[in-house]
Formats: C-alpha cells, sequence, structure tokens
C-alpha cells in the first residue's frame, strides 16, 4: 500500500506541467509591462526615442549561446554521457552569469554614458530599466535552478530525477532565452 | 518503481530520502503539513479570521455613517489616536474602508474561499492523493499567512493603514506624503500584496495542474463534479490576471519609491510643484482591473460551483443541464478578461471603447443567466432537504439574482455615468460578489465540514445564522440602491455635511443597526463551528448520501486519502433519484453493470459494448415481462 501511494506521489509529469503554468504567468507579467508601454508611450506622445546600446545585442548573443549549451548538456544526459552533461551545465550556468554581467553594463552605459536614467520624466525610458530588471530577476532564479541541476550530478541521482531536472532546467532556461528576444526586439520596434 | 533502474546506489540513496521524509513529526503533521486536507483546514481558518476582522471593521465605519456627530468615548477607549474625542477619524474611516475591501475581497473571497475549497475538494474529487507538488502547496499557505500578517501589521503603523480605497488607485497611492494612509500603510499593504499574489499563483498552478495530470482512472474531464470544474477555471483566471496586477503593483513601488513618473504628471502637493511628468494614472486603473475583473470571478466562481454541487445532492436531482453550466463556466472564464473598461466609463474613455466594453459586459449576463435558470430548474420539482449548507446555497442564488440585475443597469456606459462610485454600486457588488459568495463559502463549511473535521455541525444553529444572516444583508444592502439612485457618493466620511444627503441620515442608521444583527449572527456560526469540530455529533462516510469520490474515502484522514488503490470512476457525479435504481443516489465508483435496472441507452454514448450489453439485457427483460 506505501508502495502504491509512493508511486502516485512522484507524479513528476504534474509537476512537469506547474512549470509550463509557472511560464505562462511569468509571460502574462511580460505581456503586462510591454502592453503598459504601448498604453503609456500610445497615450502621451512620449516615446521611447533612444538608440538601445550594443551592450543588449552582445548579452542577447550571450543568452542564445547558453541555450544551445544547455541543449548539448540535455542531449549529453540522454546519452548517458554524465561528464559531458556537466561540463555544459557549468558552461551554461557560466554564460547565464555573463549575461547577467552584460546586462548591469548596459545599464551602465544608458545611465552614465547616455544620460538615460531609470528616474526619468519619460516613462518610456523607465521601462527599459523595467523590463531587463524583471528579466534579470528570471534570470536570478533560472541560475538557481541550474545550479540544483548541477547538484544533482554531484550526487546518485536515479537517471529519471536527472532527466527530469534536467527537463525543468531547460524548460525554463530556453523560456528566459526567448521572453528576452521577445523583449529586446519589442523595444527595438519601439525605438523610435 | 520503474524510476530507479540506472545507478545502483540511487536506489539506496532514493529510498532512504524517502523515509526521512515522510517521518510524522509534530511540526510536519500540524505546522508545516504538506497534507492537502490539513492545508485546507488552515486555509478555513485564516479565512474565517480575517473575515471576523473586515466584519468588525466594517461596523466601526457603519457606527460613524449612523452617529456622524456623536461621540463614543468606548471607540476613544479602543482606538486610541484613531478615534480622537470618541469619533473615528476621517483618516482612519478611510483606512477601514479600504482594508475592509481589501481583506473581504482578496484574503477572505480569494484565498479564504479558493484556498480552503480547491485544496480540499480537487484532489479528492478528481481522485488524487494530493496535489501535483504539496511542498509548492505548502508555501501557498505560508506566504498567504504573512501576507495576512503584515496587511494587518499596518494598523500599528504611526500614521495607520493604506486608505486610498481598495483600488489604489494612484497618485493619491503612488505619493506618501498625499494623506496619512499613502505612507508607510500604504508600503505594508504593496508588500502584503506581493507576498499575497506569490501564494495565488502557487497555489493556483498547483490545482490547475492536479486537475489536468492527477485524475484517477475513468475520470475524465466530463465526469468531474462542478464544484471542481468551477475551482479549476477560476484557477486559470489567477494564474492569468494576477501576473498582470504584479506589473501594476511593481510600477506603483517604483513610483513611490524611486521616484520614476510610470503613473504621476503635474502633481502639486502642499503648494509645491513636484518633479514627475508625463505619467499616466489611467495606465494603473487598466493594469489594475485587467486583474480586478477576472478576479470578481475568481470571487464567484467557487461560490458557483459549491452551490452547484449542494443544490444538486441536497435536491436529489441531477444538476439541471450540465453541459450547459460547464459551457457558461468556460464562457464567464473568457469573457472576464474583455470587459475591465467597464470599471472605466468616466475616466474620459473613448466612448466607442466604451460602447465595446458595454457590449462584451451585456454578453456576460448570458451565461450567468443560464447558471441562474439551472439552478431554478435544478429546485423545482426536487425531493429538497433543506439542510443548512442547502439553506446557505439557495440564498447564494437569490443574491446572485437581485445582486447581478442591478450589473446589467451598471454595465450600460450612458447610466453608469451617473451611478459611478455612488451606493448604487456599492450595493451591487456586495449583493453580486460578497454576499453571494460569503454564502458560497458557507454552504461549502456545512456541506464538507465532516469531510473537514469528521463531525457534523448543529442545524438548529445552522438555521439560525442562516435566517439572520440572509434576512440581514437584504436590509443592509438593499436600501443603499435608493441612496445610489439618488446620487450619495461611497466613502463620504459624513453624508450630513452636505444637505442634499442629510435626509439618508435614518436610513444610514437602520443599515447600521441591521449590520450589527448580522454582525452578531456571526456568532452563532463561530459557536457552532468551534464548538462541532471538537465536540459535534461524529460523521458517517457519506452523511449527505452524495455521488462525489470525496465520500469513498475513509473518515479518518492520512495523507494519501484512500487507503490501498484508488477508486475508478464509471460515471458522471449526478445519478440521483435515477428512476429504476435502488437507491436514490449511485455513487460515481458504481459501475453500470451492477445498475442494470436503471441504466439509459445515453449512458453509452461512447460505450458500443455496453450498449450492446444494455439492449440485450433490455430485450431479455422485455420477454420475461411478457412471459408474466
Amino acid at each position: 500500500m506505501m508502495a502504491q501511494i509512493k508511486e502516485d506521489k512522484l507524479n513528476l509529469g504534474a509537476r512537469k506541467f506547474n512549470m509550463w503554468i509557472f511560464i505562462f504567468t511569468s509571460f502574462m507579467l511580460f505581456a503586462a509591462f510591454s502592453s503598459g508601454f504601448i498604453v503609456y508611450s500610445g497615450g502621451n506622445g512620449h516615446g521611447l526615442n533612444v538608440i538601445l546600446p550594443h551592450a543588449f545585442m552582445y548579452s542577447t548573443l550571450v543568452l542564445v549561446i547558453s541555450s544551445v549549451t544547455l541543449f548539448i548538456s540535455s542531449r549529453a544526459a540522454k546519452q548517458l554521457q554524465f561528464e559531458k552533461q556537466r561540463r555544459f551545465l557549468w558552461i551554461t550556468f557560466f554564460l547565464g552569469i555573463a549575461f547577467f554581467a552584460v546586462q548591469i553594463y548596459a545599464w551602465y552605459i544608458l545611465a552614465y554614458k547616455m544620460g538615460i536614467y531609470f528616474i526619468n520624466p519619460n516613462a518610456s525610458r523607465s521601462f527599459i530599466y523595467v523590463f531587463s530588471g524583471v528579466h534579470l530577476l528570471h534570470v536570478f532564479a533560472g541560475l538557481l535552478v541550474l545550479l540544483n541541476t548541477i547538484r544533482a550530478t554531484y550526487r546518485n541521482t536515479p537517471q529519471v530525477m536527472n532527466l527530469f531536472k534536467m527537463e525543468m532546467a531547460s524548460i525554463f532556461w530556453h523560456f528566459l532565452d526567448i521572453i528576452w528576444i521577445y523583449l529586446y526586439v519589442f523595444l527595438l520596434l519601439n525605438q523610435y | 518503481m520503474s524510476t530507479l533502474a540506472v545507478h545502483d546506489h540511487g536506489v539506496l540513496h532514493h529510498e532512504e530520502g524517502h523515509e526521512h521524509h515522510h517521518k510524522a513529526t509534530f511540526l510536519n503533521t500540524y505546522v508545516f503539513s504538506q497534507d492537502h486536507k490539513y492545508i485546507a483546514k488552515q486555509f478555513l481558518v485564516t479565512g474565517i479570521t480575517m473575515a471576523f476582522i473586515a466584519m468588525t471593521l466594517s461596523i466601526l465605519f457603519r457606527i460613524q455613517l449612523a452617529y456622524p456627530d456623536k461621540s463614543f468615548p468606548l471607540l476613544e477607549t479602543l482606538l486610541g489616536r484613531f478615534a480622537p474625542g470618541g469619533r473615528l477619524s476621517p483618516d482612519f474611516y478611510m483606512s477601514l474602508v479600504t482594508i475592509h475591501g481589501t481583506i473581504m475581497v482578496f484574503f477572505v473571497l480569494t484565498a479564504g474561499l479558493s484556498g480552503t475549497f480547491a485544496n480540499l475538494l480537487i484532489p479528492l474529487q478528481v481522485g488524487a492523493r494530493d496535489m501535483a507538488s504539496p511542498f509548492v502547496n505548502m508555501l501557498s499557505y505560508w506566504f498567504f499567512l504573512a501576507a495576512s500578517i503584515i496587511m494587518l501589521s499596518s494598523f500599528f503603523v504611526e500614521k495607520g493603514p493604506a486608505s486610498g480605497g481598495w483600488t489604489i488607485y494612484p497618485p493619491l497611492s503612488a505619493l506618501p506624503k498625499a494623506m496619512p494612509g499613502s505612507a508607510e500603510g500604504m508600503t505594508l499593504w504593496l508588500i502584503s500584496m506581493v507576498c499575497f499574489i506569490g501564494s495565488s499563483l502557487m497555489g493556483g498552478i498547483n490545482y490547475v495542474s492536479t486537475v489536468l495530470n492527477m485524475r484517477t482512472k475513468g475520470m475524465d474531464l466530463w465526469k468531474m463534479p462542478l464544484s471542481t470544474w468551477a475551482l479549476f477555471l477560476t484557477a486559470i483566471l489567477g494564474v492569468l490576471s494576477f501576473p498582470v496586477l504584479v506589473a501594476g503593483v511593481v510600477l506603483l513601488i517604483f513610483d513611490r519609491s524611486f521616484g520614476t513618473s510610470f503613473y504621476l504628471s503635474d502633481i502639486v502637493l502642499n503648494g509645491k510643484v513636484q518633479p514627475y511628468e508625463g505619467g499616466s494614472p489611467i495606465l494603473f486603473q487598466h493594469l489594475f482591473w485587467f486583474l480586478g475583473h477576472p478576479e470578481v470571478y475568481i470571487v464567484i466562481m467557487p461560490a458557483m460551483g459549491i452551490s452547484s454541487e449542494v443544490l444538486s445532492v441536497n435536491s436529489r436531482k441531477p444538476i439541471f443541464g450540465y453541459h450547459a453550466m460547464v459551457y457558461s463556466l468556460i464562457g464567464i472564464t473568457v469573457l472576464s478578461f474583455i470587459v475591465w473598461g467597464h470599471h472605466m466609463f468616466v475616466t474620459g474613455m473613448n466612448p466607442f471603447l466604451g460602447g465595446v466594453f458595454m457590449i462584451t459586459t451585456l454578453i456576460i449576463a448570458v451565461p450567468s443567466a443560464v447558471k441562474t435558470f439551472n439552478w431554478l430548474a435544478t429546485l423545482w420539482r426536487g425531493n429538497i432537504r433543506f439542510t443548512s449548507a442547502m439553506l446557505f446555497a439557495i440564498g447564494m442564488v437569490s443574491f446572485f439574482i437581485s445582486g447581478g440585475l442591478t450589473g446589467i443597469f451598471l454595465g450600460n456606459a450612458a447610466l453608469d455615468i451617473n451611478l459611478h462610485d455612488t451606493y448604487f454600486v456599492v450595493a451591487h457588488f456586495h449583493l453580486v460578489m460578497g454576499s453571494a459568495a460569503i454564502f458560497g463559502m458557507l454552504a461549502g463549511v456545512y456541506h464538507w465540514f465532516p469531510k473537514l473535521f469528521r463531525r457534523m455541525m448543529d442545524e438548529r444553529l445552522g438555521y439560525l445564522h442562516f435566517w439572520i444572516t440572509f434576512i440581514g444583508a437584504y436590509l443592509v444592502f438593499f436600501p443603499m440602491h435608493f441612496m445610489g439612485l439618488d446620487g450619495v457618493p461611497r466613502r463620504y466620511y459624513a453624508l450630513t455635511e452636505f444637505p442634499a444627503f442629510n435626509r439618508w441620515l435614518t436610513v444610514n442608521t437602520f443599515i447600521t443597526w441591521a449590520a450589527i444583527m448580522s454582525g452578531v449572527a456571526q456568532v452563532a456560526f463561530i459557536f457552532n463551528f468551534v464548538y462541532s469540530i471538537f465536540w459535534g455529533k461524529k460523521t458517517v462516510q457519506n452523511p449527505w448520501k452524495s455521488n462525489t469520490l470525496e465520500w469513498t474515502a475513509p473518515i479518518e484522514h492520512f495523507h494519501g486519502n484512500w487507503v490501498g488503490e484508488i477508486p475508478t470512476v464509471y460515471r458522471w457525479p449526478y445519478d440521483y433519484s435515477k428512476p429504476g435504481a435502488e437507491d436514490d443516489f449511485i455513487p460515481q465508483t458504481v459501475p453500470f453493470s451492477q445498475t442494470m435496472s436503471s441504466n439509459l441507452p445515453h449512458d453509452f454514448e461512447d460505450n458500443p459494448a455496453g450498449l450492446e450489453e444494455y439492449n440485450k439485457w433490455t430485450t431479455a427483460n422485455k420477454a420475461n415481462e411478457e412471459v408474466k
């Protein structure tokens, strides 16, 4: 009887589904911010009028590469190449940190080189910081998820749990990638 | 466990981990429990406590409205600086209104209602051992408790709690110096709300996932009871709309504490021009009401689901129009996202856009009416048992009708411009979502009390509670319609200051005494509730002779719900008084092969083999009849 109950409690599929719903909620958050932007800039004639710093392009590139490395790691895990899996997880993790750093650098350029401050009478410009800041919060959470997955590779984790953790991390990390591209393109389209 | 195949050591480790994890200690059984039934009780008790606090607040401001110029020394003793000279201060009056609304809408009718019944009913009614992620489910409760404590703690800061109304519109809420309540009280309100949204999302994600992934064998979506359907769709609404409030709140926090101007523009404060430029307070209203409108359906839909279930069980009849009920719930869910503009008709909205919102708003009356007619048709010629739960469910239908009708008035842009922010609105939403939802919740408490606490509540006290509350709520809210039609504005501190509204003072006094009467009636409930938890009559396994799956679980609670295998489901949950059946109810776990005499051809719509058996049986039976 206990075994039966235990098996029912593992329900990995349902937990993976939780992640998908979480992604929906997260998407709604960014959708709300971007529609806020549209309402704001449409209602007041306050456009963005900023040429976004190149740093954002580099950070986008870093993030896309990290998605690729995570994919490689995932495939390695499925093929039971655990060393390779761990190596590429670490690479992904450091690329994530690099992304974090480049975003902060982009803020530095925006504020100190271009004079586009967060506290700005034109709130369209404050929105750049809101978009990237809230996204960075998500990236921070993503880094924690990656760490948790890496930790599991140092322990005797059953392969099913290993794959499950890999999959959870992948769903989340690729989502972070896609949502950043969405935000970046959104800002680019509204540059003028 | 096939999951443990790869690493040999992994097996051992994993098993050990599991054993360790499930050792029952006092802490993980009674405090940080991950059992959905226990979490439901935690939500219920916290929700009821918050409801009593919010009700007390409302009686305090009702006293002010009834006796605006009188001083009550007792108030000063109790409230100190909030009631100098025994009369509520205007700022504190605004705080009371604000916190009453916030607690009732979010803490009682969202977390208290959804939190309790989604936790209790979803796993039990779909046949699951627990939620998809019990740990996250537990976190959901603790975030809710933290949010409640933070919200209440704002009564202890120097300048008092938030006081800009529960909708916290900027600029009032965005400028800490605009009024006392916008200082630390507002900050605490925002922190509390962020915790609350966290709680709500964690809960909602679990509810959706559990319904979609963890149903027992045979339980397809069209065999789910309406209570589960309603809680499921409510969770979807919450998951999609609460993040939008987060966005609005985050921008508001930036405006308050960092000096951005998302919502602020052209502000002059105490004669000084403020540096904010270009912000749009209307943007906040859009973000707020994009959550705010679905929120009222988050409040009412669980009450609808619970009432459908209770009405059907106690009428001993199948719910009328089960599919129509589900489709109307889905319709409400979808439509609720495109009606938010009707809260903003007077913001200078483009009249054409207002027209669009008006049409969508009026369309939502259709699914609501479908539900109402179906409830009435369920009652029609039923074999009604007037249990306390049944009375409250009928009360819910009554409030939903009388409050819903005025919604059609308010949904019209042309009428709303007159009625906006008057007592007419107060009357409307207190009936349709306040009273109706609280009655749905109480129906649920009385109905599932045996499942929650393994004992029965006292019926006679239940009747007393019902009648006084029912009559009291109508006496409180019905006169407000007339005040609103006369143009009396809501949220005013002392209407006697305005000669035009002076004549409503007697009505206000009457309303206050009605409110005090209904408040006192709640003592009957709380006594009944607490007494029955400890000393109530012990329940049998299926006290209401109900079909749904939760009553097949043993009376004793343990983490995992069913001993051995989870029962399989064969039929929909509403086979009450089926012609030809032995009893007037057939639980969902009884296969058709055991009820040959009551089967009907449409029971076998997707089941050709079953239909063949059925035809064979009927022809054989007919032959027997002829022989006789």
